[in-house]
């Protein structure tokens, strides 16, 4: 055999052994070894799970019949490739016509509206609020600032956190009185949700976005951190770790016309809709709108933006703040939903989770972002809820994880790239050079 | 109790105890130091934070963990013994330790490197191997287990009494192999052929490349590096306070900040830069609002964001290829 089979069979057979490790039941190292064949063959679990012996052999089988498949494969590849091209050029095609764009923003609105029809049953649907709707908010406002701006942020999450402290305190449900002692209901917070996260997105951003790069990540995880802790250990003020009490539901009294929000979750799944749709046409404007072709000329290079006049301080704070506003106003949906809230839902993580919506879906493609966070969020929740082939919860982040490298290494630009990218992909692969080698030379993002 | 006579009364514990807090923050800074200076190494040469540097450490340690464990078993090893099984410990959490990190190295920044990803696509990388790797422990080990390496000297053995303070075996124990992890180290990228491969392909890879430096072997070259000093760290972390799939985390970051404290990409930096994270660190409990230590986690990261803010490169500076 030549020596890229071989390569390729070792490949094979280690992420083989990889698969049997990730998979089958959790191991324990406090338990002692069991010893013998039957053990070590026929025990679900013996000593801390590397020793699953059947798993073992079942995979590296499977990892060999793999391998034989792909060799056929390569033997006879060209014909069939060909003929996967013929199948997919045609929809690619259709997708990148203007009227036929518009035609899947007409079916994308016509499903949106349709799954409080679809989806029956209440768990789903509060599921779907909770775990997608709020988090395509926090994904898109991400978007902003990672994607549009260029400007790494890893403590997000902070944003998400002062809507939600911000809706508990106004609606007087934490321990320090809320403003002016007198209580407001909880829809009136949405401004002052939104505007709060956007002051304290000019606050943090003032004394941080004067640092580039990696330096910006590392004091964003700071601050993430800072506020994990901080309203984890103020009892008197946040509640501690124990968090708010119950936030009231959303309701309108106009004199005429009363609604209140209640536990169905279907009214919160349209309110959740119109701000998604708002805060998206906003963003889409805002992205070919002077400042968005601002945040495109720091993001590529910020010294010759600047010499052409744009001041760099003033159009990252604005991406701040911009950011912000989706994030304050997914703290202030999800305190009105949820009822309680925690630190737990803020912690530093978040942020991390947040960033890989973004990047799974497509940095700076504001479709892209919308269809990683609808992907990954409704297989997470579908994970946790179904547990399919004995999956356990606690493994998540090991898929995913694993989910993210290979994504990296396959489709480093996500699924749906925005459209920059994509011709910056197509240069280089075409010419072979543009400014996607930037690991080795040290460039900034 | 009011605020002022509050921060009096942390200022009287340090005065009374210093000794004592001091020997935790040399103890801490040192572990500190090592897992620092993985960062800070491959950050100098591939300009990447290695998220997944924390669970490298985390995977040695279990590995020493285990391998002490099954040398000595329930037993406490006194004399020779103890000093055979540090060293093992020692040795073997750094096999692990390499063996990850040069395993990352393969899965999640070289096929990238090799079809030009983006910056931000190996930081999402570097992410997702670090959830990975910690996760996998979890599910190897047990979410919820503490796993403790064999007593290798009897525990909270004192070794000596200065000012009235007693001084663990540990913390003498910890110190010394962080010197010297950290000394070699140093010695290794300054004064040998390795190192000069190590700084030339930091300071520029294409021209190294051209001087015929093979870049790809160097890069193996630094993880190597970062991740025997974290493994050997783990060990001591372990010793210290048992090791659980998530022990990563906290220290990962931790040393983090100390790599970006000294000047990130600068080796001594992070030596320094640990130091400082951990005597502060120490230093911080007595001033923690109801001894609850994640007030000391709050100043070290004021601590941090005001370096960063006013001195963004760092106490000593960056540039691996500079100054290291």
């Amino acid at each position: 055999m030549r020596r890229p089979e071989v390569k390729r069979l070792v490949t094979v057979l280690m992420v083989m052994a990889m698969v049997t490790l990730m998979t089958g039941e959790s191991g324990d190292a406090s338990t002692p070894p069991t010893t013998g064949p039957h053990g070590a063959f026929f025990e679900k679990v013996s000593y801390f799970g590397l020793f699953r012996a059947r798993r073992w052999m079942v995979f590296l089988t499977l990892g060999l019949l793999a391998y034989g498949l792909m060799f056929l494969y390569q033997r006879y590849s060209p014909p069939v490739r060909k003929r996967i091209r013929t199948v997919t050029a045609t929809p690619k095609r259709l997708v990148q016509m203007r009227s036929s764009r518009f035609a899947v923003y007409a079916v994308v609105i016509v499903i949106a509206l349709s799954i409080p029809h679809l989806v029956t049953q209440s768990y789903w649907m509060y599921l779907i609020v909770e775990q997608v709707g709020v988090w395509i908010l926090l994904a898109e406002g991400l978007n902003v600032v990672v994607g549009f701006a260029g400007l790494l942020d890893l403590g997000y999450v902070a944003f998400y956190a002062i809507g939600a402290y911000i809706t508990a305190w106004m609606t007087g449900v934490l321990p320090a009185p809320p403003l002016f002692h007198h209580a407001i209901p909880t829809l009136w917070v949405i401004p002052i949700g939104v505007l709060a996260a956007m002051v304290v997105g000019i606050m943090l951003g003032i004394p941080t976005l004067r640092l580039r790069g990696d330096y910006l990540a590392i004091v964003t995880l700071g601050f993430a951190l800072i506020i994990d802790d901080y309203v984890g250990n103020q009892n008197g003020i946040t509640g501690g770790g124990e968090g708010s009490l119950t936030v009231p539901h959303f309701s309108v009294n106009l004199g005429v016309w009363h609604y209140h929000w209640g536990l169905n979750p279907v009214p919160y799944y349209y309110l959740c809709l119109i701000f998604v749709v708002l805060f998206v046409v906003v963003f889409s404007l805002l992205e070919h709108s002077r400042v968005g072709r601002s945040w495109v000329a720091l993001r590529e290079d910020e010294v010759a933006a600047e010499s052409i006049g744009i001041n760099p301080l003033k159009y990252k704070v604005m991406a701040f703040a911009v950011g912000a506003a989706s994030g304050g106003f997914a703290g202030v949906l999800s305190a009105g939903l949820v009822g309680n809230i925690n630190p737990t839902m803020f912690q530093y993580q978040a942020s991390i989770n947040i960033l890989i919506l973004v990047i799974f879906g497509g940095m700076g493609s504001i479709w892209g972002v919308a269809l990683g966070a609808v992907f990954v969020q409704v297989i997470t929740s579908y994970m946790d809820n179904y547990q399919p082939w004995g999956f356990q919860i606690n493994d998540l982040y090991m898929y995913i994880g694993a989910l993210l490298i290979i994504m990296m290494i396959f489709r480093p630009a996500g699924l749906m790239p925005s459209r920059r990218r994509r011709r910056e992909i197509k240069d280089f692969e075409e010419t072979g050079e543009g400014h996607l080698d930037e690991v080795l030379t040290g460039d900034e993002i | 109790m009011g605020f002022a006579h509050f921060w009096l009364s942390g200022f009287d514990q340090i005065r009374v105890s210093f000794w004592a807090y001091l020997f935790v923050g040399l103890q801490n800074g040192a572990l500190y130091a090592m897992i620092a200076v993985g960062y800070t190494l491959v950050y100098g040469v591939l300009g990447l934070i290695n998220f997944a540097h924390g669970d490298v450490f985390m995977w040695g340690g279990f590995g020493a963990a285990f391998l002490t464990r099954g040398i000595l078993g329930p037993s406490v090893a006194t004399g020779w013994a103890t000093v055979g099984l540090v060293f093992a410990g020692l040795i073997m959490g750094g096999l692990v330790s390499i063996l990850v990190a040069v395993g990352v190295e393969r899965v999640a920044y070289r096929p990238l490197r090799r079809r030009h990803a983006p910056k931000l696509a190996f930081l999402i990388s570097a992410i997702g191997a670090s959830y990975f790797l910690e996760t996998l422990a979890g599910k190897e080990f047990g979410y919820g287990t503490n796993l403790f390496p064999a007593q290798v000297f009897p525990v909270g053995q004192t070794m000596f009494t200065v000012f009235n303070t007693p001084v663990r075996t540990l913390t003498i124990i910890t110190v010394v192999a962080g010197a010297a992890t950290l000394v070699v180290a140093d010695r290794l990228v300054r004064a040998t052929k390795l190192g000069r491969g190590i700084r030339a392909v930091a300071q520029d890879s294409e021209t190294s490349s051209l001087m015929g430096v093979n870049i790809e072997k160097t890069i193996t070259l630094t993880f190597i590096v970062g991740g025997a000093l974290a493994g050997a760290a783990g060990f001591m972390y372990s010793l210290q306070s048992g090791i659980e799939w998530n022990s990563g985390v906290e220290l990962g970051i931790y040393a983090f900040t100390a790599a970006v404290l000294g000047g990130i990409g600068n080796l001594r930096g992070a030596a320094l830069g640990g130091m400082v994270i951990g005597l502060f660190g120490s230093f911080a409990v007595p001033f923690a609002f109801e001894g609850n230590t994640q007030w000391v986690e709050i100043y070290t990261f004021l601590i941090l964001i005001g370096v960063l803010i006013f001195r963004p490169t760092g106490i000593l500076g960056e540039k691996l290829g500079r100054t290291a």
